[in-house]
Protein backbone atom coordinates (compact mmCIF):
# COMPACT_ATOMS: atom_id res chain seq x y z
CA UNK A 1 0.00 0.00 0.00
CA UNK A 2 1.64 3.55 -1.01
CA UNK A 3 1.23 5.82 2.10
CA UNK A 4 0.78 9.33 1.60
CA UNK A 5 2.88 11.74 3.51
CA UNK A 6 1.78 15.43 2.91
CA UNK A 7 4.74 18.65 3.26
CA UNK A 8 2.80 21.76 3.77
CA UNK A 9 5.36 24.18 3.25
CA UNK A 10 7.73 24.41 0.56
CA UNK A 11 10.71 26.68 2.87
CA UNK A 12 13.68 25.22 4.54
CA UNK A 13 12.36 22.64 6.02
CA UNK A 14 9.30 21.49 4.03
CA UNK A 15 12.12 21.29 1.17
CA UNK A 16 15.05 19.18 2.98
CA UNK A 17 12.13 16.99 4.68
CA UNK A 18 10.83 16.21 1.21
CA UNK A 19 14.19 15.64 -0.41
CA UNK A 20 15.48 13.19 2.56
CA UNK A 21 12.02 11.29 2.99
CA UNK A 22 12.19 10.94 -0.74
CA UNK A 23 15.31 9.28 -0.96
CA UNK A 24 14.73 6.84 1.72
CA UNK A 25 11.41 5.63 -0.53
CA UNK A 26 10.27 4.34 -3.51
CA UNK A 27 7.74 5.74 -5.52
CA UNK A 28 5.33 2.58 -4.94
CA UNK A 29 5.55 2.90 -0.73
CA UNK A 30 5.42 6.35 -0.20
CA UNK A 31 3.84 9.41 -2.11
CA UNK A 32 5.17 12.62 -1.29
CA UNK A 33 3.28 15.93 -1.94
CA UNK A 34 4.21 19.08 -0.87
CA UNK A 35 2.36 22.39 -1.04
CA UNK A 36 3.12 26.28 -0.64
CA UNK A 37 0.91 28.91 -1.81
CA UNK A 38 3.91 30.53 -3.65
CA UNK A 39 7.03 29.46 -6.07
CA UNK A 40 9.73 31.15 -5.01
CA UNK A 41 12.00 30.39 -2.29
CA UNK A 42 13.91 32.97 -0.51
CA UNK A 43 17.37 32.41 1.01
CA UNK A 44 16.26 34.65 3.80
CA UNK A 45 19.55 34.81 6.08
CA UNK A 46 20.53 36.72 2.81
CA UNK A 47 18.05 39.35 4.05
CA UNK A 48 20.41 41.54 6.44
CA UNK A 49 22.74 42.23 4.09
CA UNK A 50 20.20 43.67 1.39
CA UNK A 51 19.88 47.37 3.49
CA UNK A 52 23.47 47.29 3.12
CA UNK A 53 24.28 46.91 -0.94
CA UNK A 54 25.93 43.58 0.22
CA UNK A 55 23.28 41.72 -1.14
CA UNK A 56 21.01 42.09 -4.00
CA UNK A 57 17.20 40.84 -3.52
CA UNK A 58 16.49 38.89 -7.13
CA UNK A 59 19.72 36.79 -6.14
CA UNK A 60 18.42 35.60 -2.98
CA UNK A 61 15.47 34.01 -4.68
CA UNK A 62 15.01 30.48 -6.43
CA UNK A 63 12.39 28.70 -7.85
CA UNK A 64 10.36 26.52 -5.42
CA UNK A 65 9.81 23.71 -7.48
CA UNK A 66 14.06 23.55 -8.93
CA UNK A 67 14.77 22.57 -5.35
CA UNK A 68 12.76 19.60 -4.75
CA UNK A 69 13.77 16.14 -6.43
CA UNK A 70 12.12 14.00 -8.53
CA UNK A 71 8.95 12.30 -7.73
CA UNK A 72 7.58 14.84 -5.46
CA UNK A 73 4.58 16.76 -6.04
CA UNK A 74 4.76 20.33 -5.55
CA UNK A 75 0.90 22.30 -5.78
CA UNK A 76 1.36 25.83 -5.43
CA UNK A 77 -1.84 26.92 -3.23
CA UNK A 78 -2.78 28.32 -0.74
CA UNK A 79 -3.98 26.25 2.48
CA UNK A 80 -7.43 26.92 3.65
CA UNK A 81 -7.63 24.42 6.58
CA UNK A 82 -6.19 21.28 8.36
CA UNK A 83 -8.80 18.60 9.39
CA UNK A 84 -7.07 17.03 11.80
CA UNK A 85 -10.49 14.71 12.68
CA UNK A 86 -10.53 13.24 9.31
CA UNK A 87 -6.43 13.30 8.54
CA UNK A 88 -7.19 15.67 5.57
CA UNK A 89 -6.03 18.92 4.32
CA UNK A 90 -8.38 21.58 2.52
CA UNK A 91 -6.49 23.65 -0.37
CA UNK A 92 -7.82 27.14 -0.76
CA UNK A 93 -9.30 25.94 -4.00
CA UNK A 94 -11.68 23.77 -2.21
CA UNK A 95 -9.38 20.63 -3.22
CA UNK A 96 -8.79 18.39 -0.46
CA UNK A 97 -5.68 16.17 0.48
CA UNK A 98 -5.75 13.49 2.29
CA UNK A 99 -3.10 11.91 4.35
CA UNK A 100 -1.56 9.15 6.47
CA UNK A 101 1.72 11.73 7.90
CA UNK A 102 1.14 15.29 7.73
CA UNK A 103 4.70 17.46 8.07
CA UNK A 104 3.72 21.10 9.32
CA UNK A 105 6.91 23.31 7.49
CA UNK A 106 4.63 26.56 7.24
CA UNK A 107 7.19 28.59 8.92
CA UNK A 108 6.58 32.17 11.06
CA UNK A 109 4.52 34.82 9.72
CA UNK A 110 5.02 38.61 10.14
CA UNK A 111 2.14 39.99 12.22
CA UNK A 112 2.85 44.07 11.97
CA UNK A 113 -0.56 45.05 11.97
CA UNK A 114 -0.26 43.40 15.81
CA UNK A 115 1.18 46.60 16.72
CA UNK A 116 -0.87 50.16 16.83
CA UNK A 117 0.85 52.34 14.27
CA UNK A 118 3.25 49.80 13.18
CA UNK A 119 1.89 49.85 9.15
CA UNK A 120 0.34 53.74 9.64
CA UNK A 121 1.86 57.03 8.55
CA UNK A 122 5.59 56.49 7.47
CA UNK A 123 5.60 52.98 7.17
CA UNK A 124 8.04 52.22 4.25
CA UNK A 125 9.15 55.72 4.60
CA UNK A 126 11.15 56.05 8.20
CA UNK A 127 9.74 52.60 9.37
CA UNK A 128 11.04 49.78 7.62
CA UNK A 129 11.95 46.44 8.44
CA UNK A 130 14.26 44.05 6.70
CA UNK A 131 12.64 40.44 7.43
CA UNK A 132 10.52 40.70 4.07
CA UNK A 133 12.63 41.55 0.49
CA UNK A 134 10.36 44.41 -0.16
CA UNK A 135 11.38 45.90 3.09
CA UNK A 136 14.96 45.20 3.25
CA UNK A 137 15.24 46.83 -0.66
CA UNK A 138 13.64 49.67 0.65
CA UNK A 139 15.21 50.58 3.70
CA UNK A 140 18.75 49.81 1.45
CA UNK A 141 17.30 53.19 -0.20
CA UNK A 142 16.79 54.42 2.94
CA UNK A 143 20.00 53.99 4.34
CA UNK A 144 22.23 55.04 1.30
CA UNK A 145 20.41 58.65 2.01
CA UNK A 146 20.71 58.46 6.00
CA UNK A 147 23.27 61.02 6.91
CA UNK A 148 22.83 62.06 10.28
CA UNK A 149 20.03 61.53 13.11
CA UNK A 150 18.64 58.21 15.28
CA UNK A 151 18.90 54.84 14.11
CA UNK A 152 16.44 52.86 16.24
CA UNK A 153 16.32 48.87 15.75
CA UNK A 154 13.40 47.49 17.88
CA UNK A 155 12.43 44.02 18.40
CA UNK A 156 8.82 44.12 19.53
CA UNK A 157 8.14 41.22 21.00
CA UNK A 158 9.79 37.19 21.22
CA UNK A 159 10.15 34.58 19.28
CA UNK A 160 11.10 36.52 15.75
CA UNK A 161 13.04 34.12 13.54
CA UNK A 162 16.84 34.31 14.02
CA UNK A 163 17.02 36.12 17.54
CA UNK A 164 20.28 37.71 16.41
CA UNK A 165 20.13 39.28 13.37
CA UNK A 166 18.59 43.07 14.87
CA UNK A 167 22.11 42.74 16.81
CA UNK A 168 23.90 41.61 13.31
CA UNK A 169 21.99 44.55 11.87
CA UNK A 170 23.62 47.36 14.27
CA UNK A 171 27.32 46.01 13.93
CA UNK A 172 26.37 46.24 10.27
CA UNK A 173 25.22 49.73 10.69
CA UNK A 174 28.28 51.44 12.50
CA UNK A 175 30.56 49.48 10.05
CA UNK A 176 28.51 50.79 6.97
CA UNK A 177 28.07 54.69 8.75
CA UNK A 178 31.65 54.55 9.29
CA UNK A 179 32.35 53.93 5.80
CA UNK A 180 30.44 56.15 4.67
CA UNK A 181 32.39 58.88 6.78
CA UNK A 182 28.39 59.87 8.69
CA UNK A 183 28.73 57.79 11.49
CA UNK A 184 29.68 60.56 13.85
CA UNK A 185 26.40 62.37 12.96
CA UNK A 186 24.50 59.30 13.69
CA UNK A 187 23.34 57.84 16.68
CA UNK A 188 22.42 54.05 16.97
CA UNK A 189 20.02 52.92 19.81
CA UNK A 190 18.99 49.06 20.29
CA UNK A 191 15.24 48.72 21.45
CA UNK A 192 14.70 45.33 23.09
CA UNK A 193 11.83 43.60 24.82
CA UNK A 194 14.70 41.63 27.07
CA UNK A 195 16.29 42.08 29.81
CA UNK A 196 20.10 41.93 27.93
CA UNK A 197 21.42 41.93 24.51
CA UNK A 198 20.52 38.57 24.06
CA UNK A 199 18.41 35.68 25.97
CA UNK A 200 21.71 33.33 26.84
CA UNK A 201 23.83 34.67 29.65
CA UNK A 202 26.74 34.17 28.31
CA UNK A 203 26.23 35.49 24.70
CA UNK A 204 24.29 38.04 26.12
CA UNK A 205 27.26 39.44 27.85
CA UNK A 206 29.45 38.96 25.11
CA UNK A 207 27.05 40.93 22.37
CA UNK A 208 26.30 43.79 25.27
CA UNK A 209 30.10 44.46 25.59
CA UNK A 210 30.11 44.45 21.44
CA UNK A 211 27.47 46.45 21.33
CA UNK A 212 29.13 48.91 23.76
CA UNK A 213 32.16 48.57 21.64
CA UNK A 214 30.65 49.92 18.91
CA UNK A 215 29.07 52.69 20.63
CA UNK A 216 25.26 51.33 20.11
CA UNK A 217 22.86 52.69 23.24
CA UNK A 218 21.14 49.51 24.37
CA UNK A 219 17.22 50.01 26.34
CA UNK A 220 16.19 47.18 27.67
CA UNK A 221 12.20 45.49 28.99
CA UNK A 222 10.66 47.57 26.60
CA UNK A 223 7.48 46.66 25.31
CA UNK A 224 6.69 48.80 22.33
CA UNK A 225 2.89 50.09 22.31
CA UNK A 226 2.59 52.04 19.45
CA UNK A 227 4.65 53.38 16.36
CA UNK A 228 4.26 56.67 15.99
CA UNK A 229 6.03 56.81 12.53
CA UNK A 230 4.54 60.59 11.87
CA UNK A 231 5.75 61.57 14.99
CA UNK A 232 8.98 59.42 15.31
CA UNK A 233 8.83 58.02 18.27
CA UNK A 234 8.17 54.33 19.60
CA UNK A 235 5.87 54.22 22.50
CA UNK A 236 5.83 51.42 25.25
CA UNK A 237 3.03 50.07 27.16
CA UNK A 238 4.93 51.37 30.11
CA UNK A 239 4.32 54.72 29.11
CA UNK A 240 8.23 55.00 28.08
CA UNK A 241 9.31 56.72 24.99
CA UNK A 242 11.90 56.58 22.38
CA UNK A 243 12.36 58.90 19.59
CA UNK A 244 13.82 58.59 16.01
CA UNK A 245 14.75 59.24 12.63
CA UNK A 246 14.79 56.23 10.98
CA UNK A 247 13.27 52.92 12.67
CA UNK A 248 14.06 49.64 12.08
CA UNK A 249 11.04 47.05 13.60
CA UNK A 250 11.10 43.15 13.79
CA UNK A 251 7.30 42.98 13.57
CA UNK A 252 5.73 40.14 16.05
CA UNK A 253 5.45 36.68 14.85
CA UNK A 254 2.59 34.32 14.71
CA UNK A 255 2.36 30.82 12.66
CA UNK A 256 0.66 30.54 9.94
CA UNK A 257 -2.58 32.22 9.41
CA UNK A 258 -4.43 28.55 8.15
CA UNK A 259 -3.28 27.49 11.83
CA UNK A 260 -5.96 30.00 13.39
CA UNK A 261 -8.67 28.46 11.07
CA UNK A 262 -7.72 24.56 11.60
CA UNK A 263 -9.82 23.30 14.78
CA UNK A 264 -6.78 22.22 17.99
CA UNK A 265 -3.93 22.51 15.77
CA UNK A 266 -2.28 25.61 17.09
CA UNK A 267 -1.59 28.11 20.37
CA UNK A 268 -2.41 31.10 20.77
CA UNK A 269 0.42 32.56 18.83
CA UNK A 270 -0.94 29.77 15.78
CA UNK A 271 2.64 28.03 16.41
CA UNK A 272 2.10 24.19 16.67
CA UNK A 273 2.90 22.48 20.45
CA UNK A 274 5.35 19.69 19.08
CA UNK A 275 7.25 17.45 21.29
CA UNK A 276 10.88 18.74 21.67
CA UNK A 277 12.85 15.80 21.58
CA UNK A 278 11.09 13.47 18.88
CA UNK A 279 9.13 16.64 16.84
CA UNK A 280 5.80 14.84 16.78
CA UNK A 281 2.95 17.45 17.23
CA UNK A 282 1.32 16.97 20.86
CA UNK A 283 -2.03 17.46 19.05
CA UNK A 284 -2.14 14.29 17.01
CA UNK A 285 0.53 11.07 16.30
CA UNK A 286 0.32 11.24 12.54
CA UNK A 287 1.33 14.84 12.74
CA UNK A 288 4.81 16.27 12.74
CA UNK A 289 6.54 19.62 12.95
CA UNK A 290 9.83 21.04 11.41
CA UNK A 291 11.03 24.59 11.90
CA UNK A 292 10.04 28.05 12.72
CA UNK A 293 6.23 26.51 12.91
CA UNK A 294 6.90 24.58 16.11
CA UNK A 295 6.22 25.65 19.80
CA UNK A 296 9.43 24.92 20.97
CA UNK A 297 11.96 26.50 23.54
CA UNK A 298 14.46 26.75 20.85
CA UNK A 299 15.52 29.39 18.71
CA UNK A 300 13.42 30.35 15.01
CA UNK A 301 16.61 29.86 13.34
CA UNK A 302 17.44 28.23 9.79
CA UNK A 303 19.89 26.08 11.55
CA UNK A 304 17.13 24.74 14.05
CA UNK A 305 15.55 23.37 11.05
CA UNK A 306 18.24 21.93 10.05
CA UNK A 307 19.18 19.71 12.69
CA UNK A 308 15.47 19.23 13.20
CA UNK A 309 15.54 17.17 9.77
CA UNK A 310 17.28 14.29 10.29
CA UNK A 311 14.84 13.56 13.51
CA UNK A 312 11.79 14.34 12.06
CA UNK A 313 12.73 11.95 8.87
CA UNK A 314 13.53 8.97 11.06
CA UNK A 315 10.52 9.58 13.29
CA UNK A 316 7.75 9.70 10.02
CA UNK A 317 9.54 6.27 9.24
CA UNK A 318 9.71 4.93 12.45
CA UNK A 319 6.12 6.04 12.95
CA UNK A 320 4.89 4.88 9.64
CA UNK A 321 6.64 1.41 10.48
CA UNK A 322 4.52 1.91 13.59
CA UNK A 323 7.96 1.40 15.79
CA UNK A 324 9.06 3.51 18.99
CA UNK A 325 9.95 7.45 17.95
CA UNK A 326 13.84 8.85 19.08
CA UNK A 327 14.21 11.84 21.53
CA UNK A 328 16.71 12.72 18.89
CA UNK A 329 16.49 16.12 18.80
CA UNK A 330 18.36 18.28 21.32
CA UNK A 331 18.10 21.63 20.33
CA UNK A 332 21.25 22.15 18.76
CA UNK A 333 21.03 25.67 17.31
CA UNK A 334 24.31 27.11 15.51
CA UNK A 335 24.48 30.87 14.46
CA UNK A 336 27.51 33.00 12.76
CA UNK A 337 26.80 36.55 13.93
CA UNK A 338 27.88 39.36 11.65
CA UNK A 339 29.94 42.01 13.18
CA UNK A 340 30.94 43.88 10.54
CA UNK A 341 34.73 45.21 9.02
CA UNK A 342 34.65 41.64 7.26
CA UNK A 343 34.42 39.62 11.25
CA UNK A 344 31.98 37.25 12.33
CA UNK A 345 31.23 35.16 15.95
CA UNK A 346 29.76 31.92 15.91
CA UNK A 347 27.67 30.62 18.57
CA UNK A 348 26.73 27.01 19.39
CA UNK A 349 24.19 25.90 22.29
CA UNK A 350 21.34 23.52 22.83
CA UNK A 351 18.25 23.27 25.12
CA UNK A 352 20.63 22.86 28.23
CA UNK A 353 23.83 24.00 27.24
CA UNK A 354 24.17 27.93 26.85
CA UNK A 355 26.38 29.42 23.86
CA UNK A 356 30.11 28.66 25.23
CA UNK A 357 33.44 29.78 24.05
CA UNK A 358 36.21 27.23 22.33
CA UNK A 359 35.95 25.68 18.87
CA UNK A 360 33.27 24.14 16.51
CA UNK A 361 32.80 21.38 15.23
CA UNK A 362 36.04 19.90 17.39
CA UNK A 363 38.97 22.04 18.72
CA UNK A 364 40.44 22.85 15.94
CA UNK A 365 37.66 24.78 13.66
CA UNK A 366 35.96 27.63 13.40
CA UNK A 367 36.35 29.69 17.17
CA UNK A 368 33.43 30.33 18.79
CA UNK A 369 32.08 33.59 20.85
CA UNK A 370 34.87 35.21 19.52
CA UNK A 371 35.12 38.04 16.42
CA UNK A 372 37.47 36.49 13.16
CA UNK A 373 37.54 36.48 9.64
CA UNK A 374 37.35 32.90 9.18
CA UNK A 375 33.82 33.23 11.13
CA UNK A 376 32.34 35.78 8.59
CA UNK A 377 33.58 33.53 5.48
CA UNK A 378 32.25 30.78 7.05
CA UNK A 379 28.76 32.57 6.69
CA UNK A 380 29.33 33.91 3.22
CA UNK A 381 30.10 29.89 2.25
CA UNK A 382 27.08 28.97 4.10
CA UNK A 383 25.05 30.03 1.54
CA UNK A 384 26.07 27.80 -1.19
CA UNK A 385 25.84 25.19 1.66
CA UNK A 386 22.33 26.32 1.55
CA UNK A 387 21.30 25.41 -1.86
CA UNK A 388 23.47 22.37 -2.60
CA UNK A 389 23.94 20.10 0.61
CA UNK A 390 21.38 21.75 2.99
CA UNK A 391 18.04 21.43 0.85
CA UNK A 392 18.70 18.42 -0.74
CA UNK A 393 18.92 17.10 2.68
CA UNK A 394 22.26 16.03 2.47
CA UNK A 395 24.56 16.06 5.28
CA UNK A 396 26.72 18.69 6.11
CA UNK A 397 30.75 17.26 6.59
CA UNK A 398 31.69 17.42 10.68
CA UNK A 399 27.98 19.14 11.34
CA UNK A 400 25.79 16.38 12.73
CA UNK A 401 22.07 16.91 14.45
CA UNK A 402 23.18 16.82 17.93
CA UNK A 403 25.84 19.49 19.24
CA UNK A 404 29.29 18.75 19.37
CA UNK A 405 30.87 18.91 22.85
CA UNK A 406 34.64 18.08 21.99
CA UNK A 407 35.56 21.53 21.28
CA UNK A 408 34.06 23.42 23.90
CA UNK A 409 35.49 24.78 26.63
CA UNK A 410 32.44 23.12 29.57
CA UNK A 411 32.93 24.29 32.91
CA UNK A 412 30.66 20.50 34.11
CA UNK A 413 33.19 18.48 31.61
CA UNK A 414 36.59 19.76 33.94
CA UNK A 415 35.28 18.37 37.06
CA UNK A 416 33.67 14.99 35.51
CA UNK A 417 37.33 14.98 34.57
CA UNK A 418 38.68 15.46 37.71
CA UNK A 419 35.91 12.94 39.33
CA UNK B 1 9.31 42.30 54.08
CA UNK B 2 10.97 40.86 51.06
CA UNK B 3 14.36 41.41 49.90
CA UNK B 4 14.11 40.15 46.34
CA UNK B 5 17.82 41.13 45.61
CA UNK B 6 19.34 39.01 48.71
CA UNK B 7 17.10 36.26 49.60
CA UNK B 8 17.53 32.70 48.85
CA UNK B 9 14.63 32.11 51.01
CA UNK B 10 11.66 34.43 52.39
CA UNK B 11 8.86 34.07 54.58
CA UNK B 12 5.34 34.67 53.67
CA UNK B 13 2.37 33.67 55.36
CA UNK B 14 4.00 31.84 58.11
CA UNK B 15 5.79 29.86 56.25
CA UNK B 16 9.42 29.83 54.52
CA UNK B 17 9.86 29.50 50.69
CA UNK B 18 13.11 29.41 48.18
CA UNK B 19 13.40 31.95 46.03
CA UNK B 20 16.24 33.24 43.28
CA UNK B 21 18.26 36.44 43.18
CA UNK B 22 15.37 38.03 41.15
CA UNK B 23 12.56 36.91 43.64
CA UNK B 24 11.03 33.94 41.57
CA UNK B 25 9.81 30.58 42.95
CA UNK B 26 12.11 28.14 42.68
CA UNK B 27 9.54 25.56 43.92
CA UNK B 28 6.09 26.70 42.71
CA UNK B 29 4.27 24.32 44.79
CA UNK B 30 5.65 26.24 48.10
CA UNK B 31 2.99 29.04 47.08
CA UNK B 32 -0.35 29.49 48.01
CA UNK B 33 -3.01 32.14 47.65
CA UNK B 34 -2.38 33.79 51.17
CA UNK B 35 0.67 34.66 50.20
CA UNK B 36 -0.74 36.87 47.75
CA UNK B 37 -0.99 40.14 49.17
CA UNK B 38 2.24 40.33 51.08
CA UNK B 39 3.85 39.49 47.90
CA UNK B 40 1.60 41.96 45.63
CA UNK B 41 2.71 44.51 48.54
CA UNK B 42 6.49 43.66 47.97
CA UNK B 43 5.98 44.68 44.02
CA UNK B 44 4.22 48.37 44.89
CA UNK B 45 0.65 46.67 44.49
CA UNK B 46 -1.20 47.93 48.02
CA UNK B 47 -4.84 47.62 46.33
CA UNK B 48 -5.44 44.00 45.12
CA UNK B 49 -8.44 44.19 42.68
CA UNK B 50 -10.35 41.27 41.10
CA UNK B 51 -8.46 42.02 38.12
CA UNK B 52 -5.07 41.55 39.42
CA UNK B 53 -6.59 38.07 41.11
CA UNK B 54 -7.87 37.13 37.71
CA UNK B 55 -4.57 37.32 35.99
CA UNK B 56 -2.85 35.75 39.02
CA UNK B 57 -4.65 32.93 39.09
CA UNK B 58 -4.55 33.06 35.21
CA UNK B 59 -1.20 32.07 35.24
CA UNK B 60 -1.10 29.69 37.63
CA UNK B 61 -3.52 27.91 35.36
CA UNK B 62 -1.28 28.12 32.51
CA UNK B 63 1.76 27.10 34.35
CA UNK B 64 -0.19 24.06 36.16
CA UNK B 65 -0.63 23.86 32.49
CA UNK B 66 2.03 24.46 30.09
CA UNK B 67 5.14 24.01 32.59
CA UNK B 68 6.14 27.82 32.03
CA UNK B 69 4.13 31.11 32.07
CA UNK B 70 2.42 33.27 29.45
CA UNK B 71 4.15 36.29 27.92
CA UNK B 72 2.59 39.72 28.04
CA UNK B 73 1.71 38.89 24.12
CA UNK B 74 0.06 36.03 25.41
CA UNK B 75 -1.74 36.98 27.93
CA UNK B 76 -3.24 39.81 26.23
CA UNK B 77 -4.65 37.51 23.60
CA UNK B 78 -5.81 35.01 26.62
CA UNK B 79 -6.26 35.89 30.04
CA UNK B 80 -9.37 38.18 28.89
CA UNK B 81 -7.50 41.05 30.14
CA UNK B 82 -5.81 43.99 27.58
CA UNK B 83 -2.31 44.75 27.40
CA UNK B 84 -2.57 48.01 28.42
CA UNK B 85 -4.68 47.34 31.42
CA UNK B 86 -2.03 44.68 32.48
CA UNK B 87 0.34 46.87 32.49
CA UNK B 88 -2.22 49.21 34.20
CA UNK B 89 -2.72 46.55 36.86
CA UNK B 90 1.51 45.73 36.74
CA UNK B 91 3.36 48.83 35.62
CA UNK B 92 6.67 47.44 36.25
CA UNK B 93 5.95 44.63 33.80
CA UNK B 94 3.12 42.22 33.96
CA UNK B 95 4.77 39.43 33.05
CA UNK B 96 7.38 39.17 35.71
CA UNK B 97 5.86 41.20 37.76
CA UNK B 98 2.23 38.85 38.17
CA UNK B 99 4.87 35.56 37.96
CA UNK B 100 6.52 36.83 40.76
CA UNK B 101 3.25 37.09 42.79
CA UNK B 102 2.00 33.70 41.48
CA UNK B 103 4.89 31.92 42.78
CA UNK B 104 5.60 30.45 39.40
CA UNK B 105 9.28 30.70 37.66
CA UNK B 106 10.37 33.15 35.36
CA UNK B 107 8.15 33.10 32.14
CA UNK B 108 10.64 31.59 29.56
CA UNK B 109 8.83 33.22 26.22
CA UNK B 110 12.08 34.28 25.11
CA UNK B 111 14.68 32.20 23.42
Amino acid sequence: MTEHIVILGAGTGGTLVANRLRRLHTDEDVRITVVDQDGEHLYQPGLLFVPFGLAHGDKLVRPRQDQLHRGIELLQVAVERVDLADNRVVLADQRTLAYDVLVVATGATLVPGETDGLVGPGWMERVFTFYTLAGATALADALAHFDEGRLVVNVVDMPIKCPVAPLEFCFLADWFFQRRGVRDRIQITYVTPLDGAFTKPVASKMLGSLLKEKGVEVVTEFNTGTVDGAGGHLVGYDGRTVDFDLAVVVPLHGGADYVARSPSLGDELNFIPTNEHTLQSRVRPNVFVIGDAAGLPASKAGSVTHFEGEVVCDNVDRFLAGAELVDGYDGHANCFIETGFGKALLIDFNYDTEPLSGHFPYRIGLPLLEESRLNHLGKLMFEWVYWHLLLPGRDIPGVGSTMPRSGKRLVKTHQEVKA
Amino acid sequence: MIDTMMAPTVTLAGLTVDVNEEGFFLQPEQWAETMVPELARAEGIADLTDRHWQVIRFMRRQFEEKGTGPTVRVLGKTSGVSIKELYQLFPKGPAKVAARIAGIPKPRGCI
